[in-house]
């Protein structure tokens, strides 16, 4: 039987943290489950955990007057979901959605910030990683920016 | 042991004057997406235009005028010539409104292609963004048709949108019935796209393949291209082994006119499939 701090160990965002870092992060955390369609959270709610996804797809959506929900990008497995609950004021800035079945786990988002705020090295090698996923979003986001597809050529 | 490979020579060759273009009847056309046209075309001559993969004809509508289409058939079909064609203006919107029975011009095949076979016994790594799917397909018909030859086979797409997805079905079926590891990635859709939303670049890092034992082939924009191309190599692929291929206002296609000059090379005959390492620096040179 794996336990959550197992399924945090495995988990590539976590990949390198010390074992006993991992320990800590293991009484923040549970393990969630999500079905299809089901909303894991909605934009403006309280930002109270950080979503480590272990199996599945989850959709940021967003409403757009108009147009109606559209997705401004999707998160899959080995990939955690979430920020908000890192920057004030920690709301959520998007909706999430399950795409697919989803197999998470949760992170406590208050218990986490007082632990990264009782050892400073548990805070910084997370906001190592969080900065990393941050950085990777930031960039594809700009790339995105430039409609790379748009009658690029020919053929 | 993997073998280096490098870009294949020209496979397929022009018969008679390269310059001249032959007369070949459109047979089926078949509409991919709002803007995306494949056809099939038939030599009037008899002759079929055997190609490798990665190679491109120049496309004639008479009258109208010329450009250089990739081949996206089947190479072990050369009696049909296939071609997708993205209406972007001009020639092209010419060659979208075509209707089987009307009758093209075609000089070719010119250039290198990709050298698929040069990958057997690794990994490979398709990634194509937007309409550069088309030139990519007959080297996954290649790597399908020798299935055995290769290891894990992993197509990553980046499109605009769900509805500009290139051949979607087919890419089904490589995935269901041919051992292939088919990711789609959008950059925008709603709540009905059950894929990914994203960049294809963001596809490298979770992609499963050896990265020293795998060929690498990336078609599509060149900043797309640009950043794929330092994803995988910092996933440890080998610049030797990533294969681009180069759009340059390809004109004569034997190499005369210089119009595809990119540096030292001339891309209708040198490429249009260059290594990384022959062109990494060429890609940052913004004037080029």
């Amino acid at each position: 039987m794996q336990t959550v701090g197992d399924l945090l160990t495995a988990h590539p965002f976590f990949a390198g943290l010390d074992e006993r870092l991992v320990r800590e992060l293991e009484r923040c955390s549970r393990n969630v489950h999500f079905h299809i369609g089901e909303v894991l959270f909605r934009e403006g709610e309280n930002a109270d955990r950080l979503l480590v996804i272990r199996r599945g797809r989850v959709a940021l959506d967003v409403h757009v007057p108009g147009r109606g929900e559209v997705v401004v990008s999707t998160v899959d497995a080995g990939e955690v979901v979430g920020w908000s609950w890192f920057v004030p004021p920690y709301t959520w800035f998007f909706d999430a959605r399950a795409v697919t079945e989803v197999s998470a786990v949760s992170v406590d988002a208050s218990c986490l910030r007082d632990r990264c705020d009782a050892d400073p090295v548990l805070g910084y090698m997370l906001m190592q990683r969080i900065a990393q996923v941050m950085y990777q979003r930031l960039q594809a986001a700009r790339l995105r920016m430039l409609d790379l597809y748009e009658a690029d050529h020919g053929g | 042991m993997v073998a280096d490979v490098t870009t294949s020579p020209a496979v397929g060759a022009p018969s008679g004057d390269p310059l001249l273009p032959r007369p070949f009847r459109v047979v089926d056309v078949r509409r991919d997406t709002h803007d995306t046209v494949t056809m099939d075309l038939r030599s009037l001559d008899g002759d079929d235009l055997r190609f490798a993969p990665g190679q491109f004809t120049m496309l004639q509508a008479f009258g109208v005028g010329e450009v250089p289409i990739s081949v996206s058939g089947d190479p072990a079909r050369p009696r049909a010539l296939t071609h997708t064609v993205r209406d972007v203006g001009g020639v092209t919107r010419t060659l979208c409104a075509v209707a089987p029975g009307d009758v093209l011009g075609v000089r070719g095949p010119f250039g290198r292609g990709w050298d698929v076979a040069g990958g057997a016994g690794g990994d490979v790594v398709v990634v194509a963004g937007g309409i550069g799917l088309a030139p990519l397909r007959p080297a996954v018909l290649a790597v399908l048709a020798d299935r055995a030859s290769f290891g894990r086979v992993t197509l990553l797409y980046g499109a605009r949108s769900p509805a500009e997805v290139l051949f979607g079905r087919e890419l089904e079926r490589w995935a269901a019935g041919h051992g292939v590891d088919v990711e789609v990635t959008v950059d925008q859709a709603d709540p009905s796209w059950a894929g990914r939303v994203g960049v294809v670049t963001e596809l490298v890092p979770g992609a499963r393949f050896d990265p020293e034992r795998t060929l690498a082939l990336v078609c599509g924009p060149e900043v797309m291209m640009r950043y794929v191309a330092e994803a995988l190599t910092t996933r440890g692929v080998p610049a030797r082994r990533v294969r681009l291929s180069v759009e340059r206002n390809m004109r004569c296609g034997v190499g005369l006119c210089g119009h595809c000059q990119l540096r030292e090379h001339l891309v209708c005959v040198d490429g249009p499939v260059f290594s990384l390492d022959q062109v990494r620096r060429q890609l940052a040179v913004k004037e080029l």
